[in-house]
């Protein structure tokens, strides 16, 4: 597991040589989206219009930041649940976006597409918002204003602390639940 | 009768949110540093360090500890001799939600279920109340995140299915939930009542302190079993694998019907916010 110190906008030689494991500090601008901004950026391609910002090689981090207080950029933003977003990732990727972060399982077809169109899925530690929002040194609303915490904005960010979960190759960082283990052998319920 | 003045619950409601959002309980910081000790694997080391680190930066900079400052849930208990001058109970508590919201900075999460119009001030809360004795009023707040709400289940059993299938239901929902409501998790596990009032009674749970122990102790055996069964799965914190899947888990029980046996998981994550006061 390596770690590397990224900027912004990445490669497809910068994300074909991440490892899932691998640590990655990030520094440049972040777009942020969740589930309803999604929604809208997804409703304006089918119309053929432009997204908010240019997708290629644009990395969306999926937070819903809390209010900045006075003399702040930002409130506490950390990442939120990814897989609400899984059903508009691939098509994305093939539009040129280059990674996302978040929190979470992804799905079979984000899977697929990252390997397809050399993309990464980064995971930033969950409930860390406090800490995370003093590596975003500005911020700035792109789009959907009426969305409040949901709007699209661009962060800056420096040395922002990433963990490779989903790489290009296939490969997956998060642990498999040992049910074995757990003396629940039969997976029914849940 | 006891007086109780509106504005008076309206501060202390308003205050219990924006400290719940930005100190977690000490038994909850004593959990981590527990956990940090305890893991062998770096990566889990790392996380509760981040945790920690995390916490000491939203007590310092006022920041909230977590971006998603949760739906206000309240449950209260309402001594039969006092009385709240000055505004109807509910209204009040709400009054000091909207503030506590505004004041703190916290993020306004309370939406339309269809439309996701959101309400702008993260009201309504989800209020729950009980008349009881005595003259005082006490207010249990949590912040309750939207992450790990998402992985929580309500299911009914068929009797026969009992502790055994209890297990196996609980186990298997921590291990499908895998990395999504932050773990390290604490799970509030609500056994009997109706299909409404079991997940009453496994929210409540979480109330609990993590370092007490269910004062029945065939309840407390079964407590720490099913901890270690849901430990064994080794998701570990943020599900990148380790010891520690789950921090605590709290079983609340209650009489059932004779044909049913409910059961509800309540999943918290790590972030634990939860605030008491009284009155
Ligand atoms: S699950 Fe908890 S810690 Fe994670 S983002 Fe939601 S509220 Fe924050």
């Amino acid at each position: 597991m390596a770690q590397y110190n990224l900027s912004t906008p990445l490669s497809k030689d910068d994300l074909a040589k991440l490892t899932s494991g691998d640590v990655v500090f990030l520094t440049g601008t972040i777009y942020t989206a969740r589930d309803a901004a999604h929604k809208r950026i997804i409703e304006a391609l089918d119309k053929g219009e432009q997204p908010p910002f240019d997708l290629d090689g644009a990395i969306i981090y999926y937070v819903g930041p809390s209010p900045a207080p006075p003399g702040r950029p930002i409130g506490s933003a950390g990442p939120t649940t990814s897989c609400r977003m899984d059903t508009y990732t691939p098509r994305l990727h093939s539009l040129g976006l280059a990674a996302t972060i978040g929190k979470g399982k992804r799905d079979a077809g984000v899977k697929a597409a990252l390997q397809e169109h050399t993309g990464v899925y980064f995971g930033a530690t969950g409930g860390a918002g406090a800490l995370l929002s003093q590596c975003i040194k500005a911020a700035e609303i792109v789009a959907f204003e009426e969305l409040g915490p949901e709007a699209v904005r661009a962060l800056t960010v420096q040395d922002f602390p990433l963990l490779v979960i989903n790489d290009s190759h296939g490969e997956e960082l998060y642990a498999v639940p040992n049910l074995a283990a757990a003396g629940c052998a039969c997976a029914d319920g849940g | 009768m006891r007086n109780i003045q509106a504005q008076d619950v309206i501060d202390a409601v308003a205050k219990m949110c924006m400290d719940a959002n930005r100190y977690l309980p000490e038994d909850v910081l004593s959990a981590f540093k527990a956990a940090q000790e305890n893991e062998d694997s770096p990566v889990a080391k790392e996380i509760f360090r981040q945790l920690l680190e995390n916490s000491d930066l939203a007590q310092e900079s006022g920041l909230p500890l977590c971006q998603d400052t949760g739906l206000a849930v309240l449950f209260v208990e309402l001594g039969e001799d006092c009385r709240v001058e000055g505004g109807s109970l509910r209204d009040v508590l709400t009054q000091g939600v909207r503030k506590g919201y505004e004041e703190g900075f916290l993020r306004k999460s309370a939406c339309d279920p269809l439309t996701r119009a959101n309400t702008g001030d993260n009201t309504p809360a989800v209020i729950h109340i009980d008349v009881v004795p005595g003259d005082r009023l006490k207010i249990c707040m949590m912040a309750k995140g939207g992450g790990s709400e998402n992985m929580s289940r309500v299911t009914m059993l068929a009797p026969a299915q009992g502790w055994e299938g209890i297990k196996k239901f609980v186990v298997n929902r921590v291990a499908e939930a895998g990395p999504n409501p932050c773990p390290p998790i604490i799970l509030g596990i609500g056994v009997g009542g109706t299909f409404d009032y079991a997940p009453i009674l496994a929210k409540k749970a979480l109330m609990r302190k993590l370092d007490d122990t269910h004062p029945d102790p065939q309840i407390a055996a079964m407590e720490k079993e099913l901890l270690d069964e849901v430990n064994a799965l080794g998701i570990g914190p943020m599900g990148l694998g380790g010891k520690t899947t789950c921090l605590g888990l709290k079983i609340a029980m209650g009489p059932c019907h004779l044909a049913s046996l409910p059961l509800a998981v309540n999943v918290q994550c790590h972030s634990a916010r939860h605030k008491e006061v009284v009155l």
